[in-house]
């Protein structure tokens, strides 16, 4: 590729300043250089990034800089800092209606994924039992009622619809007082993508607005939107007051600068990131942890917290005695796997960690989730005796196990070798941990355990 | 005669419909770029630093892309020097003439591939919401207002509702669609798409794919085997793998040409929705960092808005103020 992700390219900046114990001004001048490029390629608005770049070297330049021990660390403290200011100080929560339903509209430019927005925002609320109405009010595109309606129905969530004949401000009136009426939580109204400078077409969503107040009117904004993200924020903005953004497609390679030009231009906070698929990817968005992801400090927290949600703590520590008495078996190895894998997509951790993309083998790695899959089927494929004394494994045993996991006994004696290494790997850190009494007890771990 | 009056005259020897289309399409674009320009230029006096500085802001602000913004801008210094140019204003019709440059650039491969004695087969690729499916609704209209004989098939299986959205078109235009389950093999519909429209002599094959985004393995491995299936089952196809871009899209537009370009060998652009504001340098930065051509442009929401791309029609359409203004003056 030939343009580095944003990332990439203030780590190599910020890489220059880390060493350095005393940054000039003409440093400072070329880094704030690099980081107006690498912004401007990551399709940021050239004027939100004008106003950035100044800000941060303003802060960089006068005193608070120069007078820190380590001035590159500084540097980046502060472009962090900012960077996170733009994007929105702190998380920000949906606004609830004092009664119920809880009206949200979803708006935008076409093709940036409001409809499934709203399944997925459907599901969100299904999972924190909250029972949601979707409102089929997109009326012009073939077909856009019927994609609604299958999202609903794989959700098992009611879809509202008069067809495509009838008025989308009819539609959405008649589908809130429907809501009401049969005390649903949210009303979710899915409205047909338009421009933003169509005078007509917008005309129908403040006469929406009017009909049915809703709680929020989130615009729907594709990450890989380019300069022009600033234009149709400012113009739905005007001509509707949004209350919030909903972020799609953040699962692509897009460097999402369009994040900061949104925020930067309407104020208003971006609630919900897109980042797959499926109807479970939406996540809330944090302005902090983008920020860190865009300076590469790696997404950690999201990380932990998905291994909390995930990592049964009872267990971590069960299997923390067993490897320090050696009684780590089979069964074990396979918990840890499932626990690993319920943590989501390999991929998706690795690019949650810092500097994995300076690692080199690790950056293009297409973790083999097949792999784990066959690894699982050959433990499953073992006797209960088996899976906790191993040292039974002959020749004919293993030739059962390949048969019944459908592998072959070399993936079979591969997996037995890699779990033996490991045991042996894990008696030397014990012998270690117990010959000096200086390091802590317990010296092998996993990164996940707490 | 300067290049202005050049592309006038070259505008006017075409279709008077197709110049208005590329007017109204792109009358915000052209509003918003040529009055920042015409402003700097008349703001200031001397050609130096500072101007090629705000014009590479103006650039980049509607999407040229940094890399092919400096690279313009730098062409403009060279021919500023070798033609010893001294007046800001001049710089109007010399900046118009350095993008005709880089647009003619691959003018030569831009219509669309027919195959005059058979079968023409065209792929339809690209990211999620770029408008795949309505371009190739558009695109068969046309054909069959040409007289040929369109059969569509519905190889996104994935999105819920695509089926039902090419189907609509089909019969809004009346032609068949080749439809399976949803959720079923694309590879499959593409694979009945050709054969049928093998037996029913037809003489156009639309294949429309789900979006996919470009970093997706797995997703652009099953369009790579799309793609082989089509090779496989009518040589010399396809025509034409056309990869849809957002006008809205930015820097990324670049990189999903790339990428699909290694999966499926791209042979050209279809650049969708560049009715709206800021919009239309992209395809500047397509022609110059990736030498493909653009080939057809969707310039409004109605059946016939989409078009083939012109390079003096989007000039003369971007900059038609400025070229309006000279002519007042002389």
């Amino acid at each position: 590729m030939a343009f580095e992700g944003l990332s990439e390219r203030m780590q190599s900046i910020m890489r220059k300043l880390r060493g350095k114990g005393k940054v000039t001004e003409a440093d400072v001048k070329e880094a704030m250089r690099e980081v107006r490029l690498a912004l401007l390629e990551a399709d940021v608005n050239f004027r939100v990034v004008r106003d950035f770049v100044n800000r941060v070297k303003e802060r960089v330049v006068g005193q608070e800089v120069m007078r820190s021990l380590t001035p590159g660390q500084q540097v980046i403290k502060v472009v962090n800092e900012e960077l996170t200011q733009l994007m929105g100080g702190e998380r920000s929560k949906l606004n609830q209606a004092l009664r119920s339903p809880t009206v949200i509209m979803m708006v935008g430019l076409q093709g940036t994924g409001k409809t499934t927005s709203s399944g997925k925002l459907a599901r969100y609320f299904q999972k924190q039992n909250r029972r949601t109405l979707l409102v089929a009010g997109d009326v012009y595109r073939p077909a856009a009622i019927r994609q609604l309606e299958v999202l609903g129905e794989s959700l098992d969530t009611p879809v509202f619809s008069l067809g495509d004949q009838e008025s989308p401000v009819v539609i959405a009136r008649r589908g809130v007082e429907k809501a009401r009426e049969e005390g649903f939580d949210y009303v979710i109204i899915d409205t047909a993508g338009r421009l933003h400078i169509d005078e007509e077409m917008m005309g129908e969503l403040r006469k929406i607005r009017e009909q049915v107040s809703p709680d929020e009117i989130l615009l729907v904004v594709d990450a890989m939107t380019g300069q022009d993200a600033v234009n149709v924020a400012e113009s739905f903005n005007q001509q509707l007051g949004l209350t919030g953004v909903v972020l799609t497609k953040l699962d692509g390679d897009t460097r999402g600068g369009a994040a900061l030009s949104v925020k930067a231009v309407t104020d208003c906070p971006i609630k919900f990131v897109g980042t797959g698929e499926k109807t479970d990817a939406l996540e809330p968005f944090f302005p902090d942890r983008m920020a860190s992801r865009i300076l590469g400090m790696g997404d950690v927290l999201t990380l932990i917290e998905k291994a909390q949600s995930a990592v049964d703590q009872e267990k971590a520590r069960d299997l923390e005695r067993k490897m320090r008495t050696l009684t780590f078996t089979f069964d074990d190895f396979l918990d840890q796997l499932q626990q690993v894998r319920k943590m989501g997509p390999l991929e998706d951790m690795l690019s949650m960690l810092p500097d994995v993309g300076q690692m080199k083998g690790l950056k293009n790695v297409q973790v083999d989730e097949k792999q784990l899959v066959r690894v699982e089927a050959i433990i499953r494929s073992m006797t209960p005796q088996e899976k906790s004394h191993p040292e039974i494994l002959n020749a004919s045993r293993r030739k059962r196990i390949a048969r019944g996991s459908g592998t072959t006994v070399q993936d079979v004696n591969r997996l037995i070798k890699q779990f033996n290494d490991m045991k042996k790997m894990m008696k030397q850190f014990t012998q270690m941990a117990k010959g000096k009494k200086k390091k802590k007890r317990g010296g092998f771990r996993f990164p996940f355990m707490s | 005669m300067s290049f202005f009056q050049k592309l006038k005259e070259s505008v006017q020897q075409k279709t008077e419909t197709v110049t208005q289309k590329f007017m109204t399409g792109l009358s915000k674009t052209s509003h918003n770029f040529v009055s920042a320009i015409s402003d700097l230029f008349s703001r200031t006096n001397r050609i130096d630093e500072d101007l090629y500085e705000e014009l590479e802001e103006i650039l980049i602000g509607a999407d040229v892309g940094v890399k092919t913004t400096i690279d313009l801008v730098e062409r403009l210094r060279e021919e500023v020097k070798a033609r010893k140019i001294k007046e800001p204003a001049e710089l109007k019709s010399l900046l118009s003439e350095v993008i005709s440059e880089i647009l003619k650039r691959n003018e030569q491969e831009q219509h669309l591939r027919l195959n005059e004695d058979g079968l023409t087969v065209i792929l339809f690729v690209g990211v999620n919401g770029v408008g795949k499916t309505t371009t190739i609704g558009k695109l068969a209209h046309r054909f069959k207002n040409e007289g040929k004989k369109v059969i569509l098939a519905a190889g996104d299986t994935f999105r819920a509702g695509a089926i039902e959205q090419l189907e609509t078109w089909g019969q809004r235009i009346g032609v068949d669609v080749i439809r399976h389950q949803a959720g079923s093999d694309p590879a499959a519909v593409i694979y009945d798409g050709i054969h049928a429209a093998r037996s029913r002599k037809a003489d156009i094959l639309l294949c429309d794919t789900a979006g996919r985004l470009q970093n997706k393995v797995n997703l652009m491995e099953e369009l790579k085997k799309v793609h082989r299936v089509v090779q496989r089952e009518s040589p010399g196809a396809p025509h034409d793998v056309l990869l849809v871009l957002d006008a809205t899209t930015g820097q990324n537009a670049l990189v999903q040409a790339r990428q699909f370009g290694q999966a499926v060998n791209v042979s050209g652009i279809v650049l969708t929705k560049l009715d709206g504001t800021a919009k239309g340098g992209m395809v500047i930065a397509i022609n110059h960092e990736l030498n493909l051509p653009v080939k057809l442009v969707g310039l409004g929401e109605k059946a016939d808005d989409l078009q083939d791309f012109d390079s003096d029609q989007f000039l003369h359409a971007l900059f038609r103020d400025m070229i309006e203004a000279e002519e007042g003056n002389s």
